[in-house]
Protein backbone atom coordinates (compact mmCIF):
# COMPACT_ATOMS: atom_id res chain seq x y z
CA UNK A 1 0.00 0.00 0.00
CA UNK A 2 2.58 2.17 1.42
CA UNK A 3 4.94 1.80 -2.08
CA UNK A 4 1.57 2.21 -4.13
CA UNK A 5 0.67 5.61 -2.69
CA UNK A 6 4.28 6.40 -2.88
CA UNK A 7 4.46 5.59 -6.89
CA UNK A 8 1.07 8.18 -6.89
CA UNK A 9 2.28 10.83 -4.63
CA UNK A 10 5.58 10.97 -7.33
CA UNK A 11 3.41 11.51 -10.24
CA UNK A 12 0.93 14.06 -9.07
CA UNK A 13 4.37 15.66 -8.23
CA UNK A 14 5.66 15.83 -11.26
CA UNK A 15 2.19 16.22 -13.01
CA UNK A 16 1.47 19.26 -10.92
CA UNK A 17 5.04 20.55 -11.59
CA UNK A 18 4.24 21.57 -15.51
CA UNK A 19 1.51 23.87 -14.10
CA UNK A 20 3.33 26.22 -12.16
CA UNK A 21 1.91 29.06 -13.05
CA UNK A 22 -1.59 27.35 -12.78
CA UNK A 23 -0.64 26.30 -9.25
CA UNK A 24 0.50 30.41 -8.81
CA UNK A 25 -2.49 31.86 -9.93
CA UNK A 26 -4.89 29.42 -8.02
CA UNK A 27 -2.70 30.45 -5.07
CA UNK A 28 -3.59 34.10 -5.52
CA UNK A 29 -7.05 34.03 -6.01
CA UNK A 30 -7.15 31.47 -2.32
CA UNK A 31 -5.04 34.91 -0.53
CA UNK A 32 -7.41 37.28 -1.78
CA UNK A 33 -10.63 36.14 0.13
CA UNK A 34 -9.55 35.98 3.02
CA UNK A 35 -7.82 39.06 2.49
CA UNK A 36 -11.24 40.91 1.32
CA UNK A 37 -12.91 39.68 4.49
CA UNK A 38 -9.80 40.76 6.92
CA UNK A 39 -10.11 44.09 5.77
CA UNK A 40 -13.64 44.35 5.99
CA UNK A 41 -13.86 43.38 9.65
CA UNK A 42 -11.28 45.41 10.27
CA UNK A 43 -12.56 47.82 8.89
CA UNK A 44 -15.62 46.99 11.51
CA UNK A 45 -13.94 46.76 14.36
CA UNK A 46 -12.39 49.86 14.04
CA UNK A 47 -15.95 51.76 13.21
CA UNK A 48 -16.87 50.35 16.73
CA UNK A 49 -14.00 51.70 18.18
CA UNK A 50 -11.92 48.81 17.76
CA UNK A 51 -13.62 45.38 18.63
CA UNK A 52 -16.30 43.15 17.43
CA UNK A 53 -16.93 40.06 19.03
CA UNK A 54 -14.08 39.76 21.07
CA UNK A 55 -11.93 40.37 17.48
CA UNK A 56 -9.87 43.88 16.94
CA UNK A 57 -7.74 44.42 13.55
CA UNK A 58 -4.52 42.40 15.01
CA UNK A 59 -7.19 39.65 16.29
CA UNK A 60 -8.93 39.72 12.71
CA UNK A 61 -5.75 39.59 10.89
CA UNK A 62 -4.55 36.13 12.80
CA UNK A 63 -8.04 34.55 12.18
CA UNK A 64 -7.96 35.34 8.42
CA UNK A 65 -4.15 33.81 8.54
CA UNK A 66 -5.06 30.93 10.12
CA UNK A 67 -8.24 30.33 8.15
CA UNK A 68 -6.28 30.57 5.03
CA UNK A 69 -4.44 28.33 6.00
CA UNK A 70 -6.36 25.67 6.89
CA UNK A 71 -8.67 26.06 4.07
CA UNK A 72 -6.02 25.51 1.51
CA UNK A 73 -4.83 22.55 3.48
CA UNK A 74 -7.88 20.98 3.77
CA UNK A 75 -9.65 21.81 0.71
CA UNK A 76 -9.91 19.08 -2.30
CA UNK A 77 -11.58 19.41 -5.87
CA UNK A 78 -13.15 16.06 -5.45
CA UNK A 79 -16.40 17.16 -6.09
CA UNK A 80 -15.86 19.11 -9.61
CA UNK A 81 -13.27 16.09 -11.02
CA UNK A 82 -16.15 13.17 -10.09
CA UNK A 83 -18.46 15.02 -12.09
CA UNK A 84 -16.38 14.92 -15.06
CA UNK A 85 -14.82 11.33 -14.63
CA UNK A 86 -19.03 10.18 -14.89
CA UNK A 87 -19.52 12.24 -17.91
CA UNK A 88 -17.59 11.64 -19.46
CA UNK A 89 -16.24 8.00 -18.49
CA UNK A 90 -13.47 8.58 -17.39
CA UNK A 91 -13.84 6.58 -14.67
CA UNK A 92 -13.95 3.31 -16.53
CA UNK A 93 -10.21 3.42 -16.68
CA UNK A 94 -9.92 3.96 -12.92
CA UNK A 95 -12.24 0.92 -11.95
CA UNK A 96 -9.84 -1.02 -14.01
CA UNK A 97 -6.96 -0.73 -11.55
CA UNK A 98 -7.20 -3.57 -8.40
CA UNK A 99 -7.59 -0.48 -6.20
CA UNK A 100 -10.11 1.80 -5.13
CA UNK A 101 -9.85 4.94 -6.91
CA UNK A 102 -10.19 7.07 -3.71
CA UNK A 103 -6.09 5.68 -2.89
CA UNK A 104 -5.57 7.66 -6.18
CA UNK A 105 -7.53 10.84 -4.91
CA UNK A 106 -5.83 11.00 -1.43
CA UNK A 107 -2.45 10.13 -2.74
CA UNK A 108 -3.59 13.23 -5.52
CA UNK A 109 -4.87 15.32 -2.76
CA UNK A 110 -1.47 15.29 -0.30
CA UNK A 111 0.83 15.38 -3.35
CA UNK A 112 -0.98 18.59 -4.70
CA UNK A 113 -0.87 20.09 -0.87
CA UNK A 114 2.63 19.10 -0.69
CA UNK A 115 3.37 21.36 -3.81
CA UNK A 116 1.31 24.35 -2.43
CA UNK A 117 2.71 24.62 0.92
CA UNK A 118 6.01 26.01 -1.08
CA UNK A 119 3.50 28.74 -2.02
CA UNK A 120 1.48 28.47 1.45
CA UNK A 121 4.02 29.86 3.28
CA UNK A 122 5.35 32.36 1.92
CA UNK A 123 1.89 34.07 1.40
CA UNK A 124 1.01 33.57 5.24
CA UNK A 125 4.21 35.24 5.57
CA UNK A 126 3.32 37.95 3.25
CA UNK A 127 0.11 38.23 4.72
CA UNK A 128 1.57 38.65 8.31
CA UNK A 129 3.91 41.67 6.83
CA UNK A 130 0.87 43.31 5.82
CA UNK A 131 -1.64 43.11 8.34
CA UNK A 132 0.32 42.87 11.53
CA UNK A 133 -1.52 39.86 13.44
CA UNK A 134 -1.67 39.19 17.08
CA UNK A 135 -0.52 35.66 17.77
CA UNK A 136 -1.03 34.35 21.50
CA UNK A 137 -0.06 31.10 21.15
CA UNK A 138 0.09 27.96 23.85
CA UNK A 139 2.46 25.15 23.06
CA UNK A 140 -0.72 23.02 24.05
CA UNK A 141 -2.88 24.48 21.31
CA UNK A 142 -0.26 24.04 18.57
CA UNK A 143 -0.40 20.43 19.24
CA UNK A 144 -4.83 19.98 18.97
CA UNK A 145 -3.88 21.79 16.49
CA UNK A 146 -2.16 19.98 14.33
CA UNK A 147 -4.34 17.04 15.44
CA UNK A 148 -7.26 18.97 14.30
CA UNK A 149 -5.83 19.43 11.25
CA UNK A 150 -5.26 15.98 10.16
CA UNK A 151 -8.71 15.00 11.14
CA UNK A 152 -10.09 18.40 9.71
CA UNK A 153 -8.47 17.09 6.16
CA UNK A 154 -10.16 13.34 6.67
CA UNK A 155 -13.61 14.06 7.33
CA UNK A 156 -13.48 17.00 4.31
CA UNK A 157 -11.99 14.88 2.27
CA UNK A 158 -14.59 11.65 3.10
CA UNK A 159 -17.17 14.43 3.00
CA UNK A 160 -16.59 15.82 -0.30
CA UNK A 161 -15.76 12.29 -1.72
CA UNK A 162 -19.51 10.85 -0.56
CA UNK A 163 -21.48 13.67 -1.58
CA UNK A 164 -19.58 13.64 -5.17
CA UNK A 165 -20.84 10.74 -5.55
CA UNK A 166 -24.19 12.55 -6.56
CA UNK A 167 -22.74 12.80 -10.44
CA UNK A 168 -23.63 8.80 -10.67
CA UNK A 169 -27.33 10.02 -10.06
CA UNK A 170 -27.34 13.60 -11.69
CA UNK A 171 -25.51 14.74 -14.46
CA UNK A 172 -26.19 18.58 -13.52
CA UNK A 173 -23.68 18.40 -10.41
CA UNK A 174 -23.30 22.29 -10.77
CA UNK A 175 -26.23 23.23 -8.81
CA UNK A 176 -25.03 20.60 -5.69
CA UNK A 177 -21.76 22.46 -5.50
CA UNK A 178 -22.76 25.57 -5.85
CA UNK A 179 -25.02 24.61 -3.09
CA UNK A 180 -22.31 22.93 -1.00
CA UNK A 181 -20.18 26.53 -1.32
CA UNK A 182 -22.69 28.50 -0.61
CA UNK A 183 -23.07 26.50 2.73
CA UNK A 184 -19.12 26.13 3.18
CA UNK A 185 -18.41 29.88 2.45
CA UNK A 186 -20.91 31.03 5.27
CA UNK A 187 -20.49 28.19 7.96
CA UNK A 188 -17.32 27.80 7.90
CA UNK A 189 -16.29 30.93 8.76
CA UNK A 190 -14.67 32.20 5.42
CA UNK A 191 -17.30 35.18 5.63
CA UNK A 192 -16.85 35.73 9.60
CA UNK A 193 -15.84 34.40 12.08
CA UNK A 194 -18.85 31.97 13.85
CA UNK A 195 -19.08 33.99 16.20
CA UNK A 196 -20.10 37.20 14.37
CA UNK A 197 -22.95 34.90 13.07
CA UNK A 198 -26.91 35.66 14.30
CA UNK A 199 -27.24 32.79 16.95
CA UNK A 200 -29.91 30.66 14.22
CA UNK A 201 -26.92 30.19 11.89
CA UNK A 202 -24.52 29.40 14.32
CA UNK A 203 -26.86 26.83 15.30
CA UNK A 204 -26.76 26.17 12.48
CA UNK A 205 -23.14 25.19 11.89
CA UNK A 206 -22.85 23.17 14.89
CA UNK A 207 -25.28 20.29 12.87
CA UNK A 208 -23.34 20.55 9.93
CA UNK A 209 -19.85 19.60 9.04
CA UNK A 210 -18.06 23.05 7.67
CA UNK A 211 -17.35 24.25 11.04
CA UNK A 212 -15.44 21.59 12.17
CA UNK A 213 -13.31 21.09 8.77
CA UNK A 214 -12.63 24.53 9.30
CA UNK A 215 -13.66 27.29 12.20
CA UNK A 216 -12.84 24.64 14.77
CA UNK A 217 -8.97 24.38 14.19
CA UNK A 218 -8.67 28.13 13.37
CA UNK A 219 -10.20 29.15 16.15
CA UNK A 220 -8.96 26.39 18.53
CA UNK A 221 -4.90 27.68 17.29
CA UNK A 222 -5.95 31.24 18.39
CA UNK A 223 -6.68 29.94 22.00
CA UNK A 224 -10.53 31.01 21.79
CA UNK A 225 -11.64 27.25 22.66
CA UNK A 226 -12.07 26.74 26.13
CA UNK A 227 -11.84 22.51 27.60
CA UNK A 228 -15.50 21.66 26.72
CA UNK A 229 -15.64 23.42 23.30
CA UNK A 230 -12.58 21.58 22.64
CA UNK A 231 -13.82 18.40 23.67
CA UNK A 232 -16.81 18.50 21.50
CA UNK A 233 -15.27 19.59 18.66
CA UNK A 234 -12.73 16.49 18.12
CA UNK A 235 -15.85 14.64 18.78
CA UNK A 236 -17.91 16.09 16.23
CA UNK A 237 -15.02 15.96 13.86
CA UNK A 238 -14.52 11.86 14.50
CA UNK A 239 -18.60 11.62 14.16
CA UNK A 240 -18.10 13.32 11.02
CA UNK A 241 -15.10 11.52 9.79
CA UNK A 242 -16.90 8.11 10.42
CA UNK A 243 -20.54 9.68 8.66
CA UNK A 244 -18.29 10.63 5.62
CA UNK A 245 -16.62 6.66 5.94
CA UNK A 246 -19.18 5.14 5.83
CA UNK A 247 -21.46 6.97 3.19
CA UNK A 248 -18.35 6.67 0.96
CA UNK A 249 -18.44 3.18 1.44
CA UNK A 250 -21.93 2.04 0.86
CA UNK A 251 -22.88 4.75 -1.73
CA UNK A 252 -20.06 3.85 -4.03
CA UNK A 253 -20.98 0.81 -4.63
CA UNK A 254 -24.57 1.62 -5.27
CA UNK A 255 -23.22 4.72 -7.70
CA UNK A 256 -20.99 1.68 -9.36
CA UNK A 257 -23.91 -0.01 -10.46
CA UNK A 258 -25.74 2.85 -12.21
CA UNK A 259 -22.48 4.09 -13.90
CA UNK A 260 -23.06 3.12 -17.56
CA UNK A 261 -19.53 5.04 -18.62
CA UNK A 262 -20.87 7.30 -21.05
CA UNK A 263 -18.62 8.77 -23.97
CA UNK A 264 -16.07 5.80 -23.86
CA UNK B 1 -26.27 50.32 -38.98
CA UNK B 2 -24.47 47.25 -40.33
CA UNK B 3 -22.67 46.86 -37.38
CA UNK B 4 -26.47 46.64 -35.58
CA UNK B 5 -27.56 44.14 -37.98
CA UNK B 6 -24.37 41.72 -37.38
CA UNK B 7 -25.00 42.05 -33.38
CA UNK B 8 -28.39 40.95 -33.83
CA UNK B 9 -27.63 38.07 -36.01
CA UNK B 10 -24.74 36.48 -33.52
CA UNK B 11 -27.64 37.12 -30.62
CA UNK B 12 -30.49 35.06 -32.52
CA UNK B 13 -28.13 32.80 -32.99
CA UNK B 14 -27.50 32.67 -28.93
CA UNK B 15 -31.07 32.76 -28.52
CA UNK B 16 -31.43 29.72 -30.89
CA UNK B 17 -28.55 28.09 -28.50
CA UNK B 18 -29.87 28.34 -25.55
CA UNK B 19 -33.54 27.84 -26.26
CA UNK B 20 -32.41 24.08 -27.11
CA UNK B 21 -31.17 23.90 -23.31
CA UNK B 22 -33.98 25.00 -21.64
CA UNK B 23 -33.61 23.56 -18.21
CA UNK B 24 -30.32 25.35 -18.04
CA UNK B 25 -32.57 28.33 -17.75
CA UNK B 26 -33.94 27.27 -14.18
CA UNK B 27 -30.51 26.18 -13.53
CA UNK B 28 -29.37 29.37 -14.16
CA UNK B 29 -32.14 31.37 -12.47
CA UNK B 30 -30.90 28.97 -9.31
CA UNK B 31 -27.51 29.70 -9.88
CA UNK B 32 -28.06 33.63 -10.47
CA UNK B 33 -29.71 33.65 -6.74
CA UNK B 34 -27.90 31.46 -4.65
CA UNK B 35 -24.65 33.78 -5.94
CA UNK B 36 -26.93 36.81 -5.09
CA UNK B 37 -27.84 35.49 -1.26
CA UNK B 38 -24.08 34.82 -0.86
CA UNK B 39 -23.78 38.59 -1.55
CA UNK B 40 -26.60 39.97 0.54
CA UNK B 41 -25.88 37.82 3.46
CA UNK B 42 -22.26 38.59 3.65
CA UNK B 43 -23.94 42.24 3.83
CA UNK B 44 -26.29 41.64 6.27
CA UNK B 45 -23.74 39.90 8.46
CA UNK B 46 -21.48 43.10 8.24
CA UNK B 47 -24.49 45.36 9.23
CA UNK B 48 -25.54 43.49 12.14
CA UNK B 49 -22.55 45.29 13.94
CA UNK B 50 -21.74 48.57 12.36
CA UNK B 51 -23.99 51.30 10.55
CA UNK B 52 -21.69 52.10 8.37
CA UNK B 53 -18.65 50.54 6.49
CA UNK B 54 -16.35 53.35 5.33
CA UNK B 55 -18.51 56.12 4.87
CA UNK B 56 -21.06 53.59 3.07
CA UNK B 57 -24.36 52.75 4.97
CA UNK B 58 -26.48 49.72 4.18
CA UNK B 59 -28.46 51.02 1.36
CA UNK B 60 -25.63 52.43 -0.50
CA UNK B 61 -23.80 48.87 -0.19
CA UNK B 62 -26.81 47.54 -1.52
CA UNK B 63 -26.78 49.59 -4.48
CA UNK B 64 -23.43 48.50 -4.80
CA UNK B 65 -24.32 45.02 -4.99
CA UNK B 66 -26.52 46.15 -7.54
CA UNK B 67 -23.98 47.58 -9.71
CA UNK B 68 -21.51 44.82 -8.98
CA UNK B 69 -24.31 42.03 -9.79
CA UNK B 70 -25.30 44.22 -13.21
CA UNK B 71 -21.70 44.49 -14.29
CA UNK B 72 -21.03 40.74 -13.37
CA UNK B 73 -23.83 39.45 -15.60
CA UNK B 74 -22.33 41.95 -18.59
CA UNK B 75 -19.22 39.99 -18.04
CA UNK B 76 -21.17 36.50 -18.01
CA UNK B 77 -23.52 37.35 -20.65
CA UNK B 78 -20.93 38.45 -23.96
CA UNK B 79 -17.90 39.62 -22.37
CA UNK B 80 -16.62 36.33 -20.92
CA UNK B 81 -17.63 33.61 -23.17
CA UNK B 82 -16.63 35.84 -26.30
CA UNK B 83 -13.08 36.01 -25.08
CA UNK B 84 -13.11 32.37 -24.21
CA UNK B 85 -13.98 31.57 -27.45
CA UNK B 86 -11.16 33.89 -29.35
CA UNK B 87 -8.52 31.96 -27.05
CA UNK B 88 -10.16 28.95 -28.33
CA UNK B 89 -9.54 29.79 -31.95
CA UNK B 90 -6.69 31.05 -31.19
CA UNK B 91 -5.49 27.41 -29.63
CA UNK B 92 -7.07 25.59 -32.74
CA UNK B 93 -6.70 28.50 -35.81
CA UNK B 94 -9.80 28.93 -36.01
CA UNK B 95 -9.40 32.26 -35.82
CA UNK B 96 -9.17 32.11 -39.23
CA UNK B 97 -12.98 31.95 -40.13
CA UNK B 98 -12.78 35.27 -38.37
CA UNK B 99 -10.10 36.90 -39.70
CA UNK B 100 -11.61 36.14 -43.24
CA UNK B 101 -15.15 37.40 -42.99
CA UNK B 102 -15.96 41.18 -44.25
CA UNK B 103 -15.93 42.69 -41.05
CA UNK B 104 -13.70 44.27 -38.09
CA UNK B 105 -12.09 41.08 -36.75
CA UNK B 106 -12.44 42.66 -33.20
CA UNK B 107 -15.93 43.43 -33.16
CA UNK B 108 -16.43 40.20 -34.53
CA UNK B 109 -14.72 38.24 -31.88
CA UNK B 110 -16.26 40.44 -29.16
CA UNK B 111 -20.06 39.67 -29.87
CA UNK B 112 -19.76 36.09 -31.21
CA UNK B 113 -21.06 34.05 -28.16
CA UNK B 114 -24.07 35.35 -26.02
CA UNK B 115 -25.07 33.24 -22.97
CA UNK B 116 -28.94 34.61 -23.12
CA UNK B 117 -29.66 32.72 -19.76
CA UNK B 118 -27.00 34.58 -17.87
CA UNK B 119 -29.31 37.61 -18.28
CA UNK B 120 -30.93 36.45 -14.97
CA UNK B 121 -28.00 37.87 -13.30
CA UNK B 122 -28.77 41.28 -15.05
CA UNK B 123 -32.08 41.17 -14.09
CA UNK B 124 -31.92 40.67 -10.29
CA UNK B 125 -29.24 43.65 -10.09
CA UNK B 126 -31.46 46.00 -11.39
CA UNK B 127 -33.58 44.83 -8.94
CA UNK B 128 -31.83 44.44 -6.20
CA UNK B 129 -30.25 48.33 -7.35
CA UNK B 130 -33.87 49.75 -7.56
CA UNK B 131 -34.88 48.59 -3.60
CA UNK B 132 -31.98 50.09 -2.60
CA UNK B 133 -32.88 53.56 -4.08
CA UNK B 134 -36.08 53.23 -3.31
CA UNK B 135 -35.24 52.29 0.80
CA UNK B 136 -32.70 55.00 0.31
CA UNK B 137 -35.87 57.13 -0.60
CA UNK B 138 -33.57 58.75 -2.86
CA UNK B 139 -35.15 60.69 -5.67
CA UNK B 140 -32.58 60.10 -8.45
CA UNK B 141 -32.97 62.64 -10.78
CA UNK B 142 -32.77 63.10 -14.03
CA UNK B 143 -29.01 64.43 -14.68
CA UNK B 144 -28.20 61.42 -11.69
CA UNK B 145 -29.25 58.76 -14.07
CA UNK B 146 -27.80 59.75 -16.64
CA UNK B 147 -24.44 60.41 -14.68
CA UNK B 148 -25.25 56.61 -13.99
CA UNK B 149 -25.90 55.03 -17.43
CA UNK B 150 -22.66 57.12 -18.18
CA UNK B 151 -20.17 55.75 -15.42
CA UNK B 152 -21.73 52.64 -16.32
CA UNK B 153 -21.50 52.35 -19.71
CA UNK B 154 -17.67 53.71 -19.44
CA UNK B 155 -16.99 51.17 -16.50
CA UNK B 156 -18.27 48.53 -18.97
CA UNK B 157 -16.31 49.48 -21.56
CA UNK B 158 -13.36 49.40 -19.26
CA UNK B 159 -14.08 46.35 -17.86
CA UNK B 160 -13.66 45.28 -21.82
CA UNK B 161 -11.02 46.22 -22.83
CA UNK B 162 -9.11 44.79 -19.68
CA UNK B 163 -10.70 41.32 -20.61
CA UNK B 164 -9.57 42.02 -24.49
CA UNK B 165 -6.01 42.61 -23.48
CA UNK B 166 -5.57 39.32 -20.99
CA UNK B 167 -7.15 37.54 -24.24
CA UNK B 168 -5.30 39.17 -26.58
CA UNK B 169 -2.08 37.73 -24.97
CA UNK B 170 -3.03 34.20 -26.06
CA UNK B 171 -1.47 35.13 -29.44
CA UNK B 172 1.91 34.42 -27.50
CA UNK B 173 1.22 32.64 -24.92
CA UNK B 174 -1.92 29.77 -25.26
CA UNK B 175 -2.63 28.75 -21.50
CA UNK B 176 -4.01 31.97 -20.55
CA UNK B 177 -7.38 31.15 -19.23
CA UNK B 178 -6.00 30.65 -15.94
CA UNK B 179 -5.30 34.29 -15.92
CA UNK B 180 -9.16 34.89 -16.46
CA UNK B 181 -9.62 33.09 -13.03
CA UNK B 182 -7.70 35.90 -11.65
CA UNK B 183 -9.28 38.38 -12.88
CA UNK B 184 -12.54 36.28 -10.97
CA UNK B 185 -11.04 36.51 -7.86
CA UNK B 186 -10.57 40.36 -8.25
CA UNK B 187 -13.92 40.98 -9.12
CA UNK B 188 -15.19 39.71 -6.16
CA UNK B 189 -12.97 42.59 -4.53
CA UNK B 190 -15.43 45.17 -5.71
CA UNK B 191 -18.39 43.66 -4.00
CA UNK B 192 -17.34 45.64 -1.16
CA UNK B 193 -16.37 49.57 -1.29
CA UNK B 194 -13.02 50.20 -3.03
CA UNK B 195 -12.15 52.37 -0.27
CA UNK B 196 -11.81 50.60 2.82
CA UNK B 197 -9.22 48.50 1.23
CA UNK B 198 -5.19 49.17 2.05
CA UNK B 199 -3.47 51.52 -0.38
CA UNK B 200 -1.24 49.03 -2.07
CA UNK B 201 -4.89 46.52 -2.62
CA UNK B 202 -6.13 50.05 -3.59
CA UNK B 203 -3.82 50.97 -6.37
CA UNK B 204 -3.81 47.33 -7.99
CA UNK B 205 -7.85 47.69 -7.95
CA UNK B 206 -8.15 50.82 -9.69
CA UNK B 207 -5.36 51.08 -11.76
CA UNK B 208 -4.17 46.98 -12.89
CA UNK B 209 -7.48 45.51 -12.36
CA UNK B 210 -9.94 48.41 -12.79
CA UNK B 211 -12.89 47.15 -10.33
CA UNK B 212 -12.86 50.56 -9.06
CA UNK B 213 -14.19 52.00 -12.27
CA UNK B 214 -16.21 49.73 -13.51
CA UNK B 215 -18.07 48.76 -9.36
CA UNK B 216 -17.04 51.35 -7.48
CA UNK B 217 -17.68 54.72 -9.09
CA UNK B 218 -20.97 54.29 -11.07
CA UNK B 219 -22.45 53.28 -7.56
CA UNK B 220 -21.20 56.51 -5.99
CA UNK B 221 -22.79 58.26 -9.05
CA UNK B 222 -26.10 56.73 -8.32
CA UNK B 223 -26.09 57.55 -4.59
CA UNK B 224 -25.10 61.14 -5.37
CA UNK B 225 -21.64 60.91 -3.86
CA UNK B 226 -19.69 61.30 -6.72
CA UNK B 227 -17.17 64.24 -7.16
CA UNK B 228 -16.06 65.40 -10.56
CA UNK B 229 -12.33 64.29 -10.34
CA UNK B 230 -13.87 60.56 -10.06
CA UNK B 231 -16.50 61.39 -13.22
CA UNK B 232 -13.33 62.46 -15.01
CA UNK B 233 -10.93 59.51 -14.43
CA UNK B 234 -13.46 57.22 -15.25
CA UNK B 235 -14.19 58.77 -18.56
CA UNK B 236 -10.62 59.31 -19.28
CA UNK B 237 -10.12 55.65 -18.10
CA UNK B 238 -12.50 54.42 -20.59
CA UNK B 239 -11.14 56.18 -23.53
CA UNK B 240 -7.80 55.37 -22.88
CA UNK B 241 -8.68 51.35 -22.15
CA UNK B 242 -10.76 51.20 -25.33
CA UNK B 243 -7.38 52.82 -27.52
CA UNK B 244 -4.70 50.88 -25.60
CA UNK B 245 -7.04 47.42 -25.87
CA UNK B 246 -7.52 47.91 -29.63
CA UNK B 247 -3.66 48.79 -30.32
CA UNK B 248 -2.80 46.09 -28.26
CA UNK B 249 -5.05 43.39 -29.94
CA UNK B 250 -3.42 44.66 -33.40
CA UNK B 251 -0.29 44.27 -32.74
CA UNK B 252 -0.97 40.90 -31.55
CA UNK B 253 -3.31 39.66 -34.05
CA UNK B 254 0.01 40.08 -36.27
CA UNK B 255 1.65 37.22 -34.14
CA UNK B 256 -1.24 34.68 -35.39
CA UNK B 257 -0.01 32.69 -37.95
CA UNK B 258 -3.11 30.14 -37.72
CA UNK B 259 -1.76 27.31 -35.87
CA UNK B 260 -3.45 24.98 -37.78
CA UNK B 261 -3.40 26.07 -41.44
Amino acid sequence: MIAIYWAYLKTTIALQFQYRVALAIWMIGGLLEPTIYCVVWSTVALARGGDVGGYDAGGFASYYIVLMVVNMWTFTWIMHEMGYRVQHGELSAMLLKPIHPIHSDIADNIGYKTLTLCVLIPSAAVLCFLFNPTFDLEVINVLLFVFSLVLAYLLRFFVEWALSLVAFWTTRTDAVNQMYFFFGLFLSGRIAPLDLLPAWARAVADALPFKWSVAFPVELLLGRLDRAQITHGFLMQAFWVVIGFVIVKFVWRRGIRRYSAVGS
Amino acid sequence: MHKVNVIWTFLKIGILNELAYRVNFYVQIFQSAVSLAQALLGVYVVFLHTETLGDWRSYDLLALIGVFVIIGGAISIVIRPSMSQLMTDVRRGTLDYTLTKPADAQFLISISQFRIWKATDFVLGVIVLSYALYKKGMDVGIADAATFGLVLLSGAATIYSFFLILSTISFWYIKVENILNIFDAMVQAGRWPIGIYPHWLRFVLTFIVPVAFAITVPARALTGRLDSESLTAALLVAAGMLIASRLFWRWGLRHYSGASA
